[in-house]
């Protein structure tokens, strides 16, 4: 098992510096050799992977997902959910805790790996609340979680109200050198809403939240960090002005790292216009599909799709460094949970099978390059893990377990959510047309996801 | 059973108009309405109005027809217009509250009016808190939807019979100078009224405290041509259509009015503000009113009223809009 070569492709390795073409060979699952292209000569029991004209990469880390296992299984679970990962290319995924019960015990967290042995086909990495049961009350045990493998520690889907308890987490964090993931959002000001305040809001009559609401956590996340020199990562941010607040802080020195979502960069507010807001734009990088009305809840995401400005603000910190992470806040629903009055739906966007494809669209509109791309879903997430001690291959190493992605850049194909393996079909893209899939997913060696099949 | 989320389908497509290549099937704003089939309802309302003026108001137009009125919210006015347009138009009517409905039993909205459409209704007039609550109807059933105002957002009837009492009463709508004062944000009559409005070629003004009309809420791309004044003195100079709002308590209640006392004193539209406007300004309101509130008694029962008038012409207006959206064709 686990010997291929993977022949004629455009190795890109931003950990490694690499960005050109190189042959793998992969033997008993472990990476053997990187050999300039036409090189490896594949012995007996090798399988040979024709990558000309395609992009190979060191698998792809998402730092952030919900797969709903436990109590949510009608959403997602382990096994749906690492296959949708495969699918898109992911071979390490981290697991949100906000589940039912949420992951706030040491043995919890060992359950969710537990069920990812399992069920799952790739990793699973438990991240466990800050506070007991999401409650914002008190400490959950850290050390314990952490020493259970929690891979750092979050009340996601809720932010951490209170400045104290936040900073007491930061401080006593220091114990676990696992970071402190924050959902930003001042409930003051985001109470209610389910939109981006501003002028789509305000036209369609739904309650906004500005970005102010996520910008002062973000501040207050950071002043907090610089104060105990506790590590904040900033989950999913969307607003221009948070941007900056990050950028500002690492200039300083701050351990802080950040995330940003594929739909915040690339979808804007418009949308909820339905196609109509297509005489609107800009409208992101991709067309609103005809067939999306005004108010469909698919568009309902928490943060809120913005505006372009955001975009192009959430875009230039991927591209300077600001942004380690893109992550897809993968957060599936079952289609009741959205067949409802706007203001009622629940929140979020099945993410991860169109990650790839919907950043594709920044690559081919010129906006962000591929080796950047490919960086903040490898080397950008890989060495926050290995910074909270976890050795998940995010370069290719001889010698050691290979997880790795081949990517088709410039394949066009139609979005369609019924295909999912996701249980959670709820994404605004349905019939959209994206370019660039996921052709091939290796994790540990082995063959998770192959979708050479699916090439038109 | 596979279930898919939202069944797709265009919602803002067609025209009521004769000539119309695809035939408007909802009612649900009036930002896909063309300035033209904006006026051919208002002739078509006021072909009703003169059936209502008969002494038996009744034509057999819709008969065999049912209008289920689906009130999620209370209401008095929009509610009974709603039912008497549809019988002086010869259709059947029946009304549905959420109190004392399936609907306090946790059935959804969709579920709600897939057993309209099983029932056989023909029409469904729906009143709803949340916004945008009328496309997911409109998305699911094959009967014509009718928004009879949703949250925030939308009462396409309102401004239509806004517009009619307006063009009835001036002879036109365009040139008109169309001041619309108080909660903004909170307030689907002015949002479909800026829409009509502008269709038709009135100025519109927007007039309020900042945070019932945050600077936020409006743009140049996405709203049509208005103002925004937060003056009223300055917003009611030579003004000819003066449209006080609704203040609910809650608004202070909820901190976004330190109190109604200031208020009154800042967004009254009483006589002595009214000297600004033009000499044959009129007063409307969109029911229901707090009188001393966000207007005074004198005016709202002056003689520059035109409330009265609103509510009568409400039923001709919806009676146009069944009619029309029924395939019915007014000539001339």
């Amino acid at each position: 098992m686990g010997n291929y070569v993977i022949r004629g492709g455009r190795v890109i390795d931003p950990a490694a510096g690499l960005d050109r073409p190189l042959d793998l060979v992969i033997e008993g699952g472990r990476l053997k050799a990187l050999a300039e292209p036409g090189t490896a000569m594949p012995s007996a029991g090798f399988e040979v992977i024709d990558a000309a004209g395609l992009v190979v990469t060191p698998g792809f880390i998402d730092l952030h997902a919900h797969l709903r296992e436990p109590g949510h299984e009608h959403k997602e679970t382990i096994a749906t959910g690492t296959r949708a990962a495969a699918r898109g290319g992911f071979t390490t995924v981290c697991a949100m805790p906000n589940t039912d019960p949420p992951i706030d015990t040491p043995e919890r967290v060992a359950y969710v790996y537990q069920r990812a042995r399992e069920t799952g086909v790739i990793r699973v990495l438990p991240i466990a609340c800050v506070s007991r049961g999401q409650a914002g009350q008190e400490l959950t045990d850290l050390v314990e979680l952490a020493g259970a493998g929690a891979f750092g520690f979050s009340d996601d889907g809720r932010p951490v109200y209170d400045g104290r308890l936040m900073r007491r987490a930061l401080e006593y964090g220091l114990l676990t050198g696992r970071p402190v993931i924050d959902h930003c959002e001042e409930p003051g000001l985001a109470e209610g809403a389910s939109v981006n305040e501003g002028p789509v809001a305000g036209r369609l009559g739904l309650r906004g939240m500005p970005a102010a609401a996520e910008e002062i956590p973000v501040a207050r996340n950071i002043a907090l960090a610089e104060l105990t020199g506790g590590w904040v990562h900033l989950a999913h941010l969307s607003a221009r002005g948070s941007v900056e607040l990050v950028r500002a802080a690492k200039r300083r020195g701050v351990r802080v790292t950040a995330e940003v979502c594929p739909h915040h960069l690339a979808l804007t507010d418009r949308w909820l216009l339905g196609a109509e807001g297509n005489a609107h734009p800009p409208v992101g990088t991709v067309p609103i599909p005809e067939s999306l009305g005004p108010y469909d809840t698919r568009t309902k995401v928490n943060p809120p799709l913005r505006t372009w400005s955001d975009c192009l603000a959430l875009i230039e910190g991927v591209r300077d460094g600001t942004i380690d992470v893109i992550a897809t806040d993968h957060a599936p629903h079952h289609w009741l949970d959205k067949a409802c009055e706007y203001g009622q739906a629940a929140f979020g966007i099945s993410g991860l099978e169109t990650a790839f494809g919907l950043l594709m669209t920044l690559v081919h509109a010129d906006l962000l390059d591929l080796t950047t791309l490919v960086g903040r879903l490898t080397a950008g997430p890989g060495r926050i893990l290995e910074e909270a001690g976890f050795r998940v291959p995010y370069t290719f190493r001889p010698g050691e377990p290979v997880d790795l992605v081949v990517l088709d850049p410039d394949v066009t194909w139609v979005v369609r959510p019924e295909e999912f393996v996701s249980l959670g079909k709820n994404t605004p893209l349905e019939g959209v047309t994206l370019r660039g899939r996921v052709l091939l997913t290796i994790f540990d060696g082995k063959v998770v996801f192959d979708g050479r099949g699916l090439r038109a | 059973m596979e279930l898919k989320i939202l069944s797709p389908g265009p919602t803002k497509a067609g025209s009521l108009l004769p000539d119309a290549r695809v035939r408007r099937r909802h009612v649900l704003d009036l930002d896909d309405f063309s300035a033209e089939e904006i006026e051919y309802v208002l002739n078509t309302a006021a072909r009703m109005k003169e059936i209502l003026g008969r002494p038996i108001p009744r034509v057999a137009a819709l008969r065999g027809r049912t209008l289920v009125n689906c009130f999620y919210e209370e209401s008095t006015r929009t509610r009974v217009s709603f039912e008497l347009a549809a019988k002086a138009l010869g259709a059947d009517v029946v009304n549905m509250s959420a109190a004392g409905s399936s609907v306090v039993k946790g059935e959804s909205l969709v579920d709600t009016v897939l057993t309209l459409q099983a029932l056989g209704a023909d029409f469904v007039v729906i009143r709803h808190p949340q916004s945008g609550a009328p496309y997911l109807v409109a998305r699911h059933i094959r009967a014509s939807v009718i928004n009879a105002g949703d949250g925030w957002h939308a009462h396409p009837t309102q401004a239509l019979l806004d517009l009619f009492t307006i063009r009835e009463h001036f002879g036109r709508v365009v040139g008109l100078k169309v001041v619309i004062v108080g909660d903004i944000l909170h307030s689907r009559v002015a949002r479909s009224n800026v829409w009509g409005l502008t269709k038709l070629g009135a100025q519109v003004v927007l007039c309020g405290p900042p945070t019932l009309l945050p600077p936020t809420m409006v743009s140049a791309e996405l709203w049509p041509p208005l103002t925004v004044e937060y003056d009223l003195g300055r917003a009611l100079e030579g003004a000819h259509v003066v449209m006080p709002l609704r203040l609910q308590r809650e608004r202070q209640q909820a901190g976004l009015l330190p109190s109604v006392r200031e208020y009154i004193r800042l967004y009254q539209v009483n006589a002595a503000r009214l000297s600004r406007a033009h000499p044959d300004a009129v007063v409307m309101h969109p029911g229901p009113m707090n009188e001393g509130i966000e207007i005074s008694s004198d005016v709202a029962h002056g003689s520059r009223s035109l409330i009265e008038k609103q509510v009568t012409n409400g039923v001709a207006v919806r009676m146009a809009l069944l009619y029309l959206l029924s395939g019915g064709v007014v000539e001339g």
